[in-house]
């Protein structure tokens, strides 16, 4: 289960003939994205194209545009230039075959609902404009609760769940819309270590269904646990690809700088050195 | 009095019926929007959308005075608060994404303009010495006793159309207010709804301009709402509670006003709302200031009751009385101040879950300080069935061999 070379290699070599790759193959490829606040350039030119059917960490420093990327991808936040494809489509166009889980601290949790409620925010697309959740769609979002093991939750009033089970609300919402590509904003921010494995279970069993992943990552010692890919990111692209190939202490050292310990580096990469 | 009661029973003559009824239905309008309003905390905005009417009424006073003699046409005066409300919210909108001045800076300032030129103008109208200028004044706390029938009716209607809206786009609002960056990548046009909400409650400030008045119109919008949340936790019934609480409000409102004519009717609406805010504050068994009281009553007496059981099990004695009143109250100790078979067994499982408790805050303490219900509950209670597996099997082998374990951590 925590060996993937084989699928890794597998996408190495298509990602490297991807000029003969037929971009509707691309689940979500960003090209030349300029991002800048008030000014201040925050995403310098990254162009990027995640592997299909992979479980991609998207790390770098405090700092380094991590989020900015995804809710720039998304056309969440305005950006300079750049755009983004989906499986070919600009990503306005088929939002409805992507799911983002932004940030906890992005919402208020003192909001007047339940995590079922929540769950069912990720079916409004499919419920659509003038009509209410049906049993059905109660039904669904139980089931998704119940992959995150939060089922005897359900009606609990949000803001009195913990830090992590709020998160696995969120992880529920975004499996609810049964989306190509998953686009997640740090999901193991804060959370307890019963929640990460939850969440590393699901993540794993979304790429199992051919899903692609990408997700906001800041702890580099479960990096090599968890991923299969990375892309590092520091303001600009420094590098991307396979775990085995591309988290190497040379690379980590050029996204982070002296902010890495060179002993800490050793420790991380030591795999890819032996 | 006796004619509040028949004003309240809708028998004080047809015309006052109908002045009750179109309050009714304009506070549960509004009493709907405002929650997500609340929701949404934009609830400065709306002071600036009604302040901001002013000038629209009174430009339209003039214009319709001077050249079509009929400046007290309610339909024309609304389009024109409509009209000037909008340009005010836009120039709210403009200031905060040309400037790095905040929302609340650009209401405080178009606010105060808009408001001042509207003074201006009203001044102005009552030096030109027209007739029919004297309800002018009106829209500014609300008169309901000369209002027309016509006018009662046109309240009436637009009043429903809004609050329909409102209950038609309940599910987009929801999620606009809760999340709008997960809104926003779900393919809904954030900004198109917030303008539809932002125009829903401008129809409702400018229908109830004539009944409470532009000063005090945006209470009805926040009160109802502020009161509803303390009866819920749910957007539905939050909705339902704050148009109730809304029409129920301005009916009564409205009827005090129909007996006491020299009274502005917008601020009897709002010290009836007002009275129904003070009656959740205190008596809501959801969120209310007593049942807070009496939640720390019962918080206390957990607390005393886990820590006299977690004495019983250390074989510690318990000293303190109220700690000892309500273990002896629990049947957990006897009259001699010895625990009973009952205290004793109920003492094992507490320790236990304790040990469960103190063993997830070593593990995570970040996640367990900011619980908060830590301890207090049995832990399969508070966290899921996963987490607790995981402590179980950590702490297993310390209660099944614990001698055998500290010898070895000796070695």
């Amino acid at each position: 289960m925590h060996d993937r070379s084989s699928s890794g290699l597998h996408l190495l070599h298509d990602t490297e003939s991807s000029k003969t790759v037929n971009p509707q193959d691309l689940p979500f490829t960003v090209q030349g994205m300029t991002v800048a606040y008030h000014h201040k350039p925050v995403l310098w030119g990254v162009s990027y194209s995640a592997p299909k059917g992979c479980l991609t960490a998207i790390i770098g420093p405090n700092g380094a545009g991590k989020s900015t990327f995804l809710k720039a991808a998304l056309g969440l936040i305005p950006k300079l230039s750049g755009d983004t494809k989906v499986f070919g489509a600009p990503i306005e166009k088929v939002l409805k075959r992507i799911a983002y889980v932004p940030q906890r601290s992005a919402v208020d949790w003192d909001f007047p609902a339940t995590a079922i409620d929540v769950v069912l925010m990720g079916l409004y697309g499919q419920i659509g404009w003038f009509r209410w959740p049906s049993r059905k769609h109660r039904q669904k979002a139980m089931d998704c609760l119940k992959s995150v093991g939060m089922q005897d939750f359900a009606n609990r009033q949000i803001g009195q769940l913990s830090g992590g089970q709020q998160q696995r609300v969120f992880l529920a919402r975004a499996l609810a819309q049964d989306s190509e590509v998953y686009l997640m904003d740090e999901p193991f921010a804060g959370v307890d270590a019963a929640t990460e494995k939850a969440i590393v279970a699901v993540l794993r069993q979304l790429v199992a269904d051919g899903k692609t992943v990408l997700v906001v990552h800041h702890d580099l010692e479960t990096v090599r646990d968890y991923y299969s890919h990375i892309l590092l990111l520091n303001g600009q692209h420094v590098a991307d690809g396979p775990v085995e190939t591309t988290f190497t202490a040379e690379n980590l050292q050029k996204a982070y700088g002296g902010r890495l310990a060179s002993t800490q580096l050793d420790g991380l990469s030591e795999a890819s050195n032996a | 009095m006796e004619q509040f009661f028949a004003a309240l029973t809708l028998s004080a003559g047809y015309n006052t019926a109908l002045v009750c009824i179109g309050a009714a239905l304009l506070g549960a309008a509004s009493g709907a929007i405002g929650v997500f309003v609340l929701l949404r905390k934009r609830t400065l905005i709306s002071d600036a959308v009604s302040h901001a009417t002013l000038p629209g009424v009174a430009l339209a006073f003039i214009i319709a005075q001077v050249y079509f003699d009929s400046g007290r046409s309610l339909p024309v005066l609304l389009f024109g608060a409509a009209l000037s409300a909008g340009i005010g919210v836009l120039a709210v909108d403009w200031i905060k994404t040309h400037t790095r001045l905040t929302e609340d800076a650009a209401i405080g300032t178009v606010l105060s303009t808009f408001f001042a030129v509207g003074m201006v103008l009203l001044t102005i109208i009552q030096s030109m010495s027209i007739a029919g200028q004297a309800g002018l004044e009106g829209f500014l706390l609300g008169a309901t006793s000369g209002m027309l029938k016509s006018e009662a009716l046109t309240i009436s209607v637009a009043a429903a159309l809004v609050g329909l809206a409102v209950v038609l786009r309940m599910k987009e609002f929801s999620l606009l207010c809760f999340d709008e960056s997960f809104a926003a990548a779900c393919g809904y046009n954030v900004r198109w709804l917030d303008r539809t909400l932002l125009l829903l409650l401008l129809g409702i400030v400018v229908i109830g301009l004539k009944t409470v008045g532009l000063v005090l119109i945006i209470a009805l919008a926040i009160i109802p709402p502020v009161a509803a949340r303390f009866w819920t936790d749910r957007v539905p019934v939050l909705v339902a509670i704050a148009a109730g609480i809304g029409a129920s409000g301005s009916y009564i409102g409205a009827a005090l006003s129909a007996s006491a004519p020299n009274m502005p009717t917008g601020g009897l609406i709002v010290l009836v709302l007002f009275s129904f805010f003070v009656v959740s504050l205190l008596i809501s068994p959801v969120r209310g200031i007593l049942a807070a009281a009496l939640k720390h009553y019962r918080f206390q007496r957990i607390v005393h009751l886990r820590q006299g059981l977690l004495a019983i099990a250390h074989d510690e004695p318990v000293l303190e009385p109220l700690t000892r009143s309500i273990l002896r109250r629990g049947g957990f100790m006897g009259g001699d101040g010895q625990p009973t078979v009952k205290g004793q067994s109920e003492a094992r499982l507490i320790e236990r879950d304790q040990k469960l408790w103190n063993l997830y805050r070593e593990m995570h303490p970040e996640e367990s300080h900011a619980l908060a219900d830590w301890s207090l509950k049995p832990i399969g209670e508070v966290l899921p069935a996963d987490t607790v597996r995981v402590l179980e099997q950590e702490l297993s082998p310390h209660v099944v061999r614990g001698g055998e374990t500290s010898k070895g951590g000796a070695v």
